[in-house]
């Protein structure tokens, strides 16, 4: 049973239309990331699946039924644009909040503790929010995420303004977070992010699906007829190459239709050349969107 | 545990803990205390001491002006001429001059002459000039206690009587204006108060998305009704600490006001009506802000909107000088039952007639009906409008989502 299950949905502000006939599905213990660039759709298409508004056509289903009040409670929301309440310390706004789930507030507290530690949040944990910086907010704001042990995650660029640090934290509890069934829905235009912890990618432009599927095969399946390597030594002119490029560092070496990477491979290795590194050219997240949204890339 | 109950302990516990509520709270009482204060102070400064007497010299053009010289603490002094007169007010040997002219029979005007910088002369110079005047033209004409009652301010009670002639069951005196006159203003402040901490707590959520993520745990009526029985509540809490202090604060003014205040009448029923109208008057703006915390993607943007029906709730404390001049205007019975300014002109009438029942009855249906229609369009305008950031929605787009809900 898929945690959200979204299908064609569409929606129009104004003349504007944010959504076009999205579909997509996100199955426990799944992360799924979406993708795409400033005002490509994503929140509005999040804001759809927490029916904070209607779409103009198409379903939305939570848990298989329609989206519901006792759901609110399996479910865990991170807002991209974020506040707090000032005058609150870190502590009673969760565990505010967390009641607001239908969770014991000494469950909560016991749960706030384990993620504010994890965190690095736990000695600031007394203090009022309007004295913590906009990184330290981002992270109480997440504890408040996923405190009541949500069984659908929602995070809108939970990333930005992050420290290395605690970006990496808050990654390895998403990565826990999958490994507990829980199913997370990551949005974000950072593209590496995705491609480091999530198993299907939604990448949206102009409201519109460009790509949707498991990340791997997305991948292979935009992978160039190239290869890459860092080399010691000097080659001659190998036939099926037809055109050399140089990346910081490396070079590829973009190959005709009738040869193989391995082919290549033997007769660099011929030559005697020492191979430090070779690999057949897989495109990342970013350069399978620039190839995808093309001219149509804001 | 249910969840409009969590938002109302929420709500209810911040709101009484905002400055501006705790100031507000205390203010009332702390200013009685200080106008009291300031009032016994100017009482007890000012009071003339009794071995020292102001001099007023006088010169009697007319020629019968001879003995009362003694007014209590004036004492009035024979000159021979302005002149002189004049010369000893200078020199310090008097505190002012009063020339009494040779028509005065005819024109009952006398001239005054002061080093002081004054508006008008002071109450206690001008009623003792009166009496002494009044006495030595007198003196041989009538018995002393008629020129007492003529120099006694004239002391009128007014009873109001019924159609039928039978005498009415609350009477109109000041006494019986000042507790729903001051319950008025204090239910004025206290409205404009709710509703600016409701404003601004929505906006502040709304600019802050935390109004995404609250809505993501509950439902947006739940979130809308905890608020306002929070705030509504809060107002209460507030006019039970006062009305627990009044009876303190009375005591020390009647002292003060050296009893004046004894016949204070709290009107018929005006507790109750009181309590009642203050939950609905609190629980109506508290939903007019809802509706403009909704509307506007700012708090400063809804503290102004909001001043169109705040400033009109103000209507019936301008007005109240019309209204203490014609009481039996019917304008007065329309703002009791429009509900932006009915528990405030409601309890100001309380104060000085009786107000028919079906009056109060369609009053306070009015109220309920506003409040309940006010609460359902809100929790629609706010639903459409709480997403919209920095955006502020056209008033066709409001009239449109009040159709279509």
């Amino acid at each position: 049973m898929a945690a959200v299950d979204v299908k064609n949905i569409s929606k129009s502000y104004a003349d504007v239309l944010a959504v076009d006939d999205l579909s997509f599905a996100v199955e426990p213990g799944e992360i799924l990331g979406v993708i795409g660039p400033n005002g490509a759709g994503k929140s509005s298409a999040i804001k759809i699946i927490l029916d904070f508004m209607k779409p103009d056509s198409g379903t939305v289903k939570i848990f298989n039924q329609p989206m519901n009040e006792a759901f609110k409670d399996r479910i865990g929301y991170l807002p991209e644009e974020r506040g707090l309440y000032k005058r609150l310390t870190a502590i009673d706004l969760i565990l505010y909040l967390a009641s607001l789930k239908g969770m014991d507030r000494k469950i909560a507290e016991e749960r706030a503790n384990v993620l504010l530690e994890r965190v690095g949040m736990f000695e600031n944990r007394k203090k009022k929010n309007k004295e913590m910086s906009k990184g330290m907010g981002q992270l109480i704001q997440f504890v408040v995420t996923v405190v009541h042990d949500p069984d659908l995650i929602i995070l809108d660029e939970p990333f930005t303004g992050l420290d290395p640090i605690r970006t990496a934290s808050v990654q390895a509890i998403i990565s826990d977070l999958r490994e507990q069934g829980k199913s997370v829905i990551l949005s974000t235009h950072q593209m590496n992010k995705v491609e480091e912890l999530c198993d299907k990618v939604l990448m949206i432009n102009k409201g519109k699906t460009v790509l949707y599927g498991d990340i791997p095969s997305s991948r292979a399946n935009f992978r160039k007829h190239s290869v890459r390597i860092e080399a010691e030594g000097t080659w001659n002119d190998i036939p099926g190459i037809v055109e050399t490029k140089h990346h910081n560092g490396c070079i590829e070496l973009m190959l005709a239709p009738e040869v193989t990477s391995q082919e290549i491979l033997d007769t660099l290795v011929g030559q005697g050349v020492i191979i430090n590194r070779f690999e057949v050219t897989t495109p990342s997240l970013n350069e399978i969107f620039l190839t995808l949204a093309g001219a149509d890339y804001e | 545990m249910n969840k409009i109950f969590l938002l109302f302990r929420h709500e209810f516990i911040q709101a009484i803990k905002k400055p501006g509520y705790i100031i507000l709270t205390l203010a009332i009482p702390v200013l009685a205390l200080i106008t009291i204060g300031v009032v016994d102070l100017f009482s007890t400064s000012f009071e003339p001491d009794v071995d020292e007497f102001t001099l007023i010299g006088f010169v009697d053009q007319v020629g019968i002006f001879e003995e009362y010289t003694d007014q209590g603490t004036l004492k009035l002094i024979p000159y021979q001429s302005k002149d002189i007169a004049v010369d000893a007010l200078v020199d310090g040997e008097i505190d002012e001059v009063i020339i009494i002219p040779s028509d005065f029979i005819t024109t009952a005007s006398v001239q005054r002459y002061s080093l002081e910088r004054e508006l008008e002369t002071p109450m206690g110079i001008r009623y003792a000039i009166s009496s002494f005047v009044v006495w030595n033209l007198l003196k041989d004409e009538v018995p002393p206690v008629i020129i007492d009652t003529v120099l006694t301010p004239l002391e009128m009670t007014v009873t109001r009587l019924e159609e039928d002639g039978t005498v009415a069951d609350s009477q109109i005196n000041v006494g019986n204006i000042i507790i729903p006159g001051i319950f008025a203003f204090l239910l004025s402040m206290a409205l404009m108060f709710g509703n600016n901490s409701l404003i601004s707590g929505l906006g502040e959520e709304k600019e802050s998305r935390l109004i995404e993520v609250l809505t993501s745990s509950v439902s947006v009526s739940q979130m809308l009704l905890g608020k306002v029985l929070a705030l509504g509540a809060a107002g209460l809490f507030q006019v039970l600490l006062w009305l627990i202090s009044a009876p303190l604060i009375l005591n020390l003014a009647s002292s003060t006001f050296g009893g004046s205040l004894v016949n204070i009448q709290i009107p018929p029923n005006f507790l109750f009506f009181g309590v009642i109208y203050f939950i609905l008057g609190y629980l109506h703006f508290a939903v007019l802000a809802v509706m403009v915390g909704g509307i506007v993607s700012t708090a400063a943007d809804g503290h102004n909107l909001s001043m169109l029906y705040i400033m009109a709730g103000y209507i019936p404390l301008w007005t109240f000088g019309a209204f203490m001049s014609f009481p039996d205007s019917p304008i007065w019975v329309a703002l009791s039952i429009f509900p932006i300014t009915g528990p405030v002109q409601t309890m100001l009438m309380m104060g000085v007639s009786d107000i028919p029942i079906w009056q109060i009855c369609a009053s306070l249906g009015v109220l309920v009906l506003s409040i309940t229609v006010g609460q359902y369009l809100s929790i629609r305008i706010f639903r459409t409008f709480m997403l919209m950031y920095g955006k502020r929605p056209r008033i066709k787009e409001i009239f449109q989502t009040l159709k279509t809900s």
